[in-house]
């Protein structure tokens, strides 16, 4: 038995690192948890994009759940996104809220203009000040937010086919059932 | 850049070299080299933090700089806010700044940003049962390493010091292991 030993510490060892190179390819290892989750959205009152004298607060979203998409014209990923937003964003069933992060307004215009414009409403928030109240520290990320105002979820990165299918889609699903 | 904040560190630097050089007996040249040598140090040491702020005062500023070296950047995650050079740490200073002028402790703060981006931000973990495994982990395997050492001694003393060695260096390198 003793003879086994240092072969089980070995064995022990492999299936600790096993497990850590398993986990790691589970997880976005640069996600943060959002402790925001399933708490009220923050407050927030900011222009439209294409409006900027018009302002949009957090009441004059509630009643309808929305997906509030970060993205940003210097963002390399959300032209990843793009895409597939542009594609499956109508079948998803709620309403699609552009937040445009630190951008000049000219280049977010000038990079829907290009890429197509998903939105059913753009706001812009050009200083940041805002999104830290949503703990937003890059682009993209996007929040599942219900009609009540409460985060259901939260994606870091794009949402890519997968991410839709697996995480976004069936928190939608569960969102819609408890109120449709 | 650099330069902005450079100035009021080192303006307070330049004042102290000058009393040193000027003010100084014959004291030892090595001595004075290696004193200016360290002050450039601190210099870029503290060059490393990034745009002018308007700071009260310079006790504000050691804590603005302080708080800001113990919070990590959710950005590039291996850096604190106040080495990175990311937009949102650059976000997150003025915020830092501006809650200090409101009067805000460090405490208060440090609430606000862990609200909203979660206890990493902390860079000294708090205790809490999501973290006990983190603080005393290290303390368990050193026990353990402790437990398996005790038991291969006993082992040894038990079969006498008549053993031959093989034997004996089985559960003891079992013990190294650990």
């Amino acid at each position: 038995m003793s003879r086994l030993l240092p072969f089980i510490g070995f064995m022990l060892l492999v299936g600790l690192f096993g497990f850590g190179i398993w986990w790691n390819t589970q997880h976005d290892q640069n996600a943060i948890p959002t402790p925001l989750l399933d708490k009220p959205a923050p407050a927030f009152n900011l222009p439209k994009l294409y409006e900027p004298t018009q302002m949009v607060s957090k009441v004059d979203l509630l009643g309808k759940p929305y997906l509030l998409n970060v993205f940003a014209s210097w963002c390399i990923e959300c032209g990843v996104e793009h895409p597939v937003l542009t594609a499956e964003g109508p079948t998803l069933g709620v309403q699609l809220v552009g937040y445009n992060y630190k951008d000049a307004p000219d280049d977010a215009k000038g990079w829907l203009a290009k890429h197509g414009n998903p939105y059913d409403l753009l706001i812009a928030d050009e200083p940041g000040r805002t999104a830290i109240d949503f703990g937003v520290y890059g682009a993209p990320e996007s929040f599942l937010i219900d009609a009540k105002g409460v985060i259901r979820y939260k994606h870091i990165g794009p949402l890519t086919p997968d991410v839709m299918a697996k995480e976004l889609k069936p928190a939608i699903a569960a969102m819609l059932k408890e109120a449709p | 850049m650099r330069l902005g904040l450079r100035r009021s560190p080192l303006a307070g630097d330049a004042f102290a070299l000058k009393n040193i050089t000027t003010g100084a007996s014959p004291a030892s040249g090595l001595l004075r080299v290696i004193f200016i040598a360290l002050l450039l140090c601190a210099g870029v040491a503290h060059a490393q933090a990034i745009e002018p702020m308007p700071f009260k005062d310079h006790a504000q500023e050691l804590r603005f700089q302080q708080l800001t070296h113990q919070l990590r950047c959710p950005m590039c995650q291996n850096e604190t806010l106040a080495d990175s050079n990311a937009p949102i740490a650059r976000d997150l200073r003025n915020q830092i700044f501006q809650m200090m002028q409101q009067g805000r402790s460090d405490e208060e703060i440090k609430q606000y940003l862990v609200a909203r981006y979660s206890r990493f931000v902390l860079y000294d973990p708090p205790l809490t049962p999501g973290t006990w495994l983190l603080w005393f982990g290290p303390l368990l395997i050193l026990l353990g390493g402790a437990g398996v050492v005790l038991v291969a001694i006993r082992k040894r003393s038990r079969t006498g010091t008549a053993t031959e060695a093989p034997t004996d260096n089985g559960p003891i390198d079992n013990g190294d292991d650990w």
